[in-house]
């Protein structure tokens, strides 16, 4: 099928129809007020609010991007930035697939999710004492190897 | 299977880590299912600590008088790693599509499960069930009304997933030939979660289960017996073309100028007004759209009896009738009643004043 | 019956059982006043009733000053709620696609904000012609049950469509539905009630029209 015989849609997103977009980034800018003056943190989950094609491009592209960019691999990629804005970072999660399983808007000083999870050090240090005890025995072993011979 | 057993015992969040999924994992996990479960992302960390010590449900799905749209619709939930956690998390112990097992070897597995989880494994039906003949209808032999019976007593819960279970969807549109009812027209007490949609958003189904493995409780439903979370809104409330509702600017068909600028499906039937389901935020196939953003109206398929909702293509505004003639006929009966009664009207009084005699000096003298 | 079986009842014989008595009474009620007749004027014309009759029609729509200074209020009142009234009824979206359907054509809408505005100002001029009604002794004593009923049914298709356009306190299919048997309450009621000057005073506009222009004198 060429496109030439497909219905061309014009949908608009001017100003006009992102009735979603201004409140949005009025929320953000509240939220960032918020950690300023008491520290609490907010997250802005963009899956809960109904925006028409090319809103959430047009909030992404407004907040734009700042001095940090992570990756996570956990569960799939994960992408986390902070924006031009100082303490306003966008979160999205990707599934193993590389669709998109959550975007959020989180205003914080440092992303929760980036920071080392103590579940994780526990096993982390579990198992760098296994490895070097490990190493240790085998080097116990091979200096007793030698004495044998 | 001792491996399976074994499972059973164990919390999502033990089960978890025994894969080698770290916590960073469980947290993104953790974020994606409250997004998913339409809560709030303050959540998250109740979530997480509620997600940790859950323990795999067993559940059991029923399928009777359906399309098998409503699973077509889960297996194809597009979270995938979200959903096969969750499905790694509980026990699906019988569904005649999914499972391996067929003939006795099914219904044993029912069986099993029922005895073994009893007053604890979760029932999700799918399908509406026909009361005219059991013979319209049957698994192994047994009619669907005895098997919900059946299964539905040692349930802790029941999800009746898509129209037909929640409201009897297709079958139990007019005529209704089969005699079909809605899971909650026959239990009345057990608590039952209607899911409906024709089928259901699939993050709304695992939604629902997640929401049931997290908390172990019954979301708060509305007055049709439907989350709130997700059928709190109505479609029109949430629409992206709302505005232009609000300013008056309609599409008239479906490829004219407002087709084409993406304004407001009312005047071709958008039934979004009176529906209430999470289309118009969650979306479908992985969040890419929905109908009313393809261009088409909404149905309104997670209402009871959408089917018979006088047109899939009526504005909701407009008589189901033809009024047109109806008006004329009433207009011309009227105007002939109007006639005859004014008619009578002039006779009597023609009559009376024939009748009428004058009195005279010589009459009152008498 | 379910609250979708309820709105597909209203919009289907509901409406075409309110159609019937609303079109039926209506006309059998002119009918019935022009049959009626007039009696022959004996005497010779001195000028035209047509043209006198037609222009009274319309000419009646604007009160005479002495008639404006005497009741400013209920003049200025009437006006604002059956403005608002035509506004609501004849300019919102969802109604013109109703009229579209039965006569085949539709015009132009006004914004949903424009008619909610509009039906706000109305209810409350309705409530506010209500209580001066109840407080003027002269309109007090004049007033019967036709003029509370009449108040009534109109005053409730207002308050329902407000109420189901903003989704207050029940599910939308319930609300509309609801909207809708409140319309289809007053056009029943409607024939039978003073509601029928919305056709009659065109009648009785002629008429005065006519006699005045029979017997050549302004009307």
């Amino acid at each position: 099928m060429s496109d030439a015989s497909l219905p061309q849609f014009n949908i608009q997103i001017g100003n006009d129809l992102t009735w979603n977009v201004q409140p949005i980034l009025h929320e953000i800018r509240h939220a960032l007020r918020k950690l300023l003056e008491t520290g609490e943190s907010s997250i802005i989950d963009l899956r809960s609010i109904p925006l028409a094609p090319g809103e959430e491009e047009t909030i992404i592209d407004t907040l734009g991007c700042g001095e940090v960019h992570a990756k996570l691999n956990a569960l799939g990629p994960s992408e986390i930035y902070e924006t031009r804005f100082t303490g306003v970072w966008l979160i999205t999660h990707f599934n193993e697939e590389s669709s998109i399983i959550g975007r959020f808007i989180e205003i914080t000083r440092f992303p929760d999710i980036l920071k080392s999870q103590h579940e994780d050090m526990t096993i982390a240090l579990d198992q760098l004492e296994q490895e070097l005890e490990h190493a240790s025995l085998s080097d116990q072993n091979e200096t007793e190897a030698e004495t044998n011979t | 299977m001792t491996n399976d057993l074994s499972r059973k015992d164990k919390t999502l969040g033990e089960t978890l880590r025994s894969q080698g999924i770290s916590r960073r994992s469980f947290l993104k996990f953790c974020a994606a299912t409250a997004s998913m479960m339409a809560l709030p992302p303050s959540m998250i960390p109740t979530i997480a600590n509620a997600l940790e010590k859950a323990r795999r449900p067993s559940v059991i799905w029923l399928s009777f008088q359906e399309c098998t749209g409503c699973t077509e619709s889960l297996t194809r939930a597009h979270t995938a790693t979200v959903e096969s956690l969750i499905f790694d998390s509980i026990s699906l112990d019988y569904h005649h599509t999914l499972q391996a097992a067929a003939g006795h070897a099914a219904e044993a597995a029912r069986e099993a499960a029922m005895e073994e989880n009893n007053g604890k494994y979760l029932l999700v039906v799918d399908g509406s069930i026909p009361l005219d003949n059991p013979g319209y209808s049957t698994i192994a032999g047994i009619s669907n009304y005895d098997m919900l019976m059946d299964t539905a007593r040692g349930a802790a819960a029941i999800i009746s997933v898509g129209t037909c279970a929640a409201f009897g969807g297709i079958p139990h549109a007019k005529p209704n030939p089969t005699g079909a009812v809605s899971v909650s027209d026959i239990i009345k007490d057990k608590p039952i979660i209607n899911v409906p949609g024709c089928p259901p958003i699939p993050v709304v189904i695992t939604g629902v289960l997640t929401h049931f493995l997290t908390f172990g409780t019954i979301p708060e439903l509305d007055n049709l017996g439907r989350p709130k979370t997700f059928y709190g809104q109505s479609i029109h409330d949430r629409c992206y073309r709302r505005p232009f509702y609000d300013k008056g600017l309609f599409a008239e068909t479906f490829d004219d100028e407002g087709a084409r600028l993406g304004w407001c499906l009312y005047k071709l039937g958008c039934k979004g007004p009176t529906s209430y389901n999470a289309c118009a935020t969650t979306k479908w196939n992985g969040g890419v759209s929905f109908p009313i953003e393809a261009g088409h109206p909404c149905l309104g398929c997670s209402e009871p009896d959408f089917w018979d909702g006088g047109g899939f293509y009526k504005a909701i505004s407009m008589p189901t009738e033809n009024i047109t003639k109806t008006t004329i006929y009433a207009a011309a009966a009227g105007v002939a009643v109007g006639v005859a009664v004014g008619a009578t009207g002039r006779m009597k009084k023609a009559s009376a004043s024939k009748a009428h005699q004058k009195v005279t000096i010589d009459d009152l003298e008498k | 019956m379910t609250e979708t079986e309820l709105l597909t009842w209203v919009r289907g014989p509901g409406f075409q059982i309110a159609t019937i008595i609303f079109v039926l009474g209506i006309m059998l009620r002119l009918f019935e006043i022009l049959m009626l007749g007039r009696k022959a004027n004996l005497a010779e014309a001195k000028g035209s009733e047509m043209s006198s009759g037609l222009r009274t029609v319309f000419s009646r729509t604007i009160p005479d000053a002495s008639t404006f200074k005497r009741s400013a209020f209920t003049v200025t009142a009437g006006y604002i709620f059956h403005i608002g009234l035509f506004v609501v009824i004849f300019l919102f979206a969802p109604h013109i696609l109703l009229f579209k359907d039965i006569i085949g054509f539709g015009w132009p809408a006004l914004p949903s904000t424009v008619i909610d505005a509009t039906a706000v100002i109305t209810i409350i001029t309705l409530v506010i012609v209500l209580v001066h009604r109840l407080r003027d002794p002269v309109k007090r004593f004049l007033s019967n049950f036709d003029d509370y009923l009449g108040w009534f049914v109109t005053i409730l298709p207002l308050i329902t469509g407000y109420i189901a356009f903003h989704r207050i306190g029940m599910s939308a299919p319930s609300l509309i539905a609801i909207h809708i048997l409140s319309v289809e309450l007053l056009m029943v009621v409607f024939p039978f009630t003073k509601l029928m000057h919305m056709f009659t005073l065109i009648l009785a506009r002629w008429y005065n029209g006519a006699i005045s222009g029979y017997r050549g004198v302004q009307s």
